[in-house]
């Protein structure tokens, strides 16, 4: 039969024609991720609203492009906490180690908030104040 | 008045969108046939190897991601079990068997890239779109267990970071039961398409000496009839306990080693559905081990972990004063770390052996007396990737 072979490879494309579509549309609908996803950075705090960073600096040493910057407080009962916590999450490579060797829970990554491109770079430059809000659930 | 005709230089890319990545090839040209070519390569340099000479050993599993970005899974096994060898550890079985279901995922997910990229680039435009929503459900499976969608940073030296996830299971097996289906659909598509027949028979030939003399390794050197596969030959993460076969091809062309890829994608899916089926249970890294860090429970609740804990995150493992060379076998061919350690937690030099560079140095061989418009099929054949090309 003429052009036998190209027809047995339209009948696969054609079969299609039928089915639904397997792809989402982003902005209208969108898909959870899983849970361990790791999106965007925030930091643990107690439940009276304390942060927990103790400053031991492991996340700091341990981040491969070296993105995170602590500057310590010591507090009126001589305990160090973080003063200063800044990510630039223009240049993280969102491996996930500073979550990894965190002694303190002190530093998680958001499941949920991956929603946070910029046009300006220095806006993804995150201080402490936009670390601390914007939590999931399971820092409550 | 006579003609006169001399050989003309003609620039392709870097910037050709059928290059796959930032590739130059200067082609000397007689009319419309090659006379000669020169590919160019290194506009994706980041200097991995000098970087990691800067960092501690678990702190280059991240970048290891980047070598080949379209199968992190593959370089990160690669690279932990180069350093576990030089340390004298061995992952537990359930690690062990938990890395060869994720490379061998990698492994069917480049090859369906490659399948994909490579059909688009001759003209098969639907090929490209079946293939991507295969590979979309191995990244999800991914995603699930490593965290990410492309450098995933799952292996650690002495196991995986996190165990399976609840379903990864039941997920995977549904994989795994449609897979075979939809690679029949690919050869229904191509296999016996004269099209492709015409643009991929007879093409970029290269012999069994040439192969094995260029140094190619993977499915370059498997399609052109050498039976040679690291996971036989020195096997690593038990992959001696599965049964699979390595296929090979006696032709030598770009047809040759598009079936080569395409039976591989079975294998594949024969040695994940092995190791599924005998899953062994434990722990999914190594426990008191001097190079490991321990449980995030133990590091906070006991003094001594924390202590250990810290002196691994901050100064490194103690390595033993060796170099060593260590191979495995990627979807791209054989990847291999040799590492020259003074003893400190930081190598003192870090090669990377890649397979993709090494694979390119053979393309001048086969363009030779080949069409202008092969080029892109011969390319498309060595499947090479250019993050871990230029590295």
């Amino acid at each position: 039969m003429l052009f036998k072979d190209l027809r047995k490879g339209l009948a696969v494309t054609i079969g299609y024609l039928f089915r639904r579509p397997v792809t989402v549309q982003y902005p209208d609908e969108k898909l959870i991720p899983p849970v361990r996803s790791r999106w965007r950075h925030y930091l643990g705090v107690f439940p009276d609203g304390k942060i927990r960073c103790i400053d031991c600096g492991l996340c700091e040493r341990v981040c491969p492009p070296k993105v995170i910057k602590i500057i310590p407080v010591i507090n009126e009962d001589g305990t160090k906490s973080a003063g200063k916590y800044e990510i630039d999450l223009g240049r993280c490579m969102y491996c996930g180690f500073c979550v990894e060797v965190c002694p303190e829970l002190a530093i998680l990554m958001s499941s949920e908030d991956y929603e946070f491109a910029n046009y300006d770079r220095d806006k993804l430059v995150y201080q402490k104040e936009s670390l601390l809000k914007g939590r999931n659930k399971d820092n409550e | 008045m006579s003609v006169e005709t001399r050989e003309m230089l003609i620039n392709m890319g870097p910037q050709h969108p059928s290059t796959h990545g930032v590739l130059r090839i200067i082609l000397k040209l007689d009319g419309e046939r090659i006379a000669g070519s020169e590919p160019e390569v290194g506009y994706l340099h980041r200097g991995f190897e000098k970087l990691a000479e800067n960092m501690l050993y678990q702190q280059f599993i991240p970048y290891t991601d980047r070598l080949d970005y379209l199968a992190s899974m593959n370089n990160n096994q690669s690279y932990v079990v180069a350093v576990e060898r030089l340390l004298g550890i061995k992952a537990p079985p359930r690690a062990q068997a938990i890395r060869v279901i994720m490379s061998e995922l990698g492994r069917i997910a480049s090859h369906l890239v490659w399948l994909a990229t490579h059909a688009l680039d001759i003209g098969a435009m639907t090929v490209f779109l079946y293939c991507f929503r295969e590979r979309e459900a191995i990244i999800d499976l991914f995603e699930a267990a490593a965290g990410n969608r492309l450098n995933y940073n799952y292996a650690r030296i002495g196991g995986v970071a996190f165990d399976l996830p609840k379903g990864f299971k039941e997920n995977l097996q549904k994989f795994l039961d449609i897979f075979p289906e939809k690679l029949d659909e690919y050869h229904r598509l191509l296999t016996k398409n004269r099209i492709w027949l015409s643009r991929t028979k007879g093409i970029g030939i290269l012999t069994k000496e040439q192969a094995i003399n260029w140094g190619t390794s993977g499915p370059v050197l498997r399609g052109s009839g050498v039976e040679w596969d690291i996971r036989k030959a020195f096997p690593y993460d038990g992959y001696e306990n599965y049964d699979f076969d390595v296929p090979t091809n006696q032709t030598g062309d770009v047809y040759g080693r598009y079936l080569v890829r395409m039976e591989e994608m079975r294998q594949s899916r024969r040695i994940i559905q092995q190791a599924i089926e005998h899953l062994p249970d434990g722990p999914v890294i190594l426990q008191d081990s001097p190079y490991v860090s321990p449980s995030k429970e133990k590091i906070m609740t006991e003094n001594f972990s924390l202590m250990k804990h810290m002196v691994l995150t901050i100064k490194g493992m103690r390595t033993p004063v060796a170099t060593l060379y260590s191979a495995t076998e990627n979807p791209k061919g054989e990847l291999g770390f040799y590492i020259v350690s003074d003893g400190s937690g930081k190598p003192y030099k870090l090669k990377i052996r890649a397979p993709s560079f090494i694979n390119i140095s053979a393309m001048p061989t086969m363009l030779k007396g080949n069409y202008v418009a092969d080029v892109i099929a011969v390319i498309g054949s060595l499947d090479f990737v250019f993050g871990e090309c230029d590295r």
